[in-house]
């Protein structure tokens, strides 16, 4: 009963946020709701039993992918600036409606946590069985992501690269 | 499993709805690859939904490398973000209409 009223208001407050995510102009302020839904999200997939994931999510999505995103768009200095900061309650409401949604869902799964009150009826999937799963059954497709991963890190490092300087020439 | 498996496709779906909305109606490249992020989610979510259906941990070993397979698509895609404003000075989607070989 717990788990499935804090999934709605979860799944309530992450569509929230992308659909305020999906409207800003500001690609900043897009990034930060979004890594809000992620906030979310993670919650969500710890209530359906997957504690591994809802951390990767947090690690990997909100720590590393949406830092990649901002870091670019400050790098290119996408964001409209130049405005001096004013005070705006109505840009405070959805931030704050937000936040406290997912501070006191974290606080209720820290002090009364349903998947292990409910063990015998939820499916929670410990580290052992998924990490049998993933290098024993998935061991090829681990393989696999490995070389996508390194492609992807050579292919990003040729792009990025930039102009190759030609040997002699005036630099343009 | 806490809620009925068709809630949880529900909230994917509109989750993944709203991810095509982003990357079709905005024309900031940003925004569309911030489409392509919430469209992916949407996906993970289904695929953990459904590993806590049939309590099976295939779904979630699939959004390990959903999640690997997103970081090189933004690794890349990035990249090409980063290229592009430097050659061509804006990220507006609809100015990159012309070929030139």
């Amino acid at each position: 009963m717990l788990a499935s009223a804090l999934f709605y208001l979860l799944a309530a407050a992450t569509v929230a946020a992308t659909l305020l995510c999906i409207t800003r102009t500001n690609p900043v302020h897009a990034v930060i709701y979004l890594v809000h839904a992620f906030f979310d999200l993670a919650l969500i997939f710890y209530l359906l039993g997957a504690p591994l994931v809802a951390a990767w999510e947090m690690i990997i999505y909100a720590g590393a992918i949406m830092v990649l995103f901002l870091f670019i768009i400050m790098m290119l200095e996408l964001a409209p600036g130049g405005k001096p900061l004013e005070v705006d309650r109505q840009r405070w409401i959805p931030v704050l409606l937000l936040s406290l949604v997912t501070l006191g869902c974290t606080v209720v799964l820290i002090i009364q946590d349903p998947s292990a009150a409910a063990s015998g009826a939820a499916y929670h999937a410990s580290p052992r069985e998924f990490g049998t799963a993933l290098f024993d059954r998935y061991a090829l497709g681990v393989q696999v992501v490995s070389f996508q991963l390194l492609f992807a890190a050579v292919g990003a490092y040729y792009v990025g690269k930039g102009e190759p300087r030609r040997r002699g020439g005036p630099s343009s | 499993m806490i809620v009925p498996f068709a809630h949880v496709l529900l909230f994917a779906a509109l989750l993944f709805v709203m991810g095509l909305g982003c990357a079709l109606a905005r024309r900031n490249l940003i925004m569309i690859l911030i489409g392509v992020e919430i469209m992916l989610n949407a996906a993970a979510v289904a695929l953990v939904g459904g590993s806590a259906h049939w309590r099976q941990v295939d779904g979630q070993v699939f959004v390990v490398f959903l999640m690997a397979m997103t970081s090189a698509e933004v690794a890349i895609s990035l990249a090409m973000v980063v290229y592009l404003r430097r050659r061509r000075g804006t990220l507006e989607a609809d100015k990159f209409d012309g070929m030139h070989g």
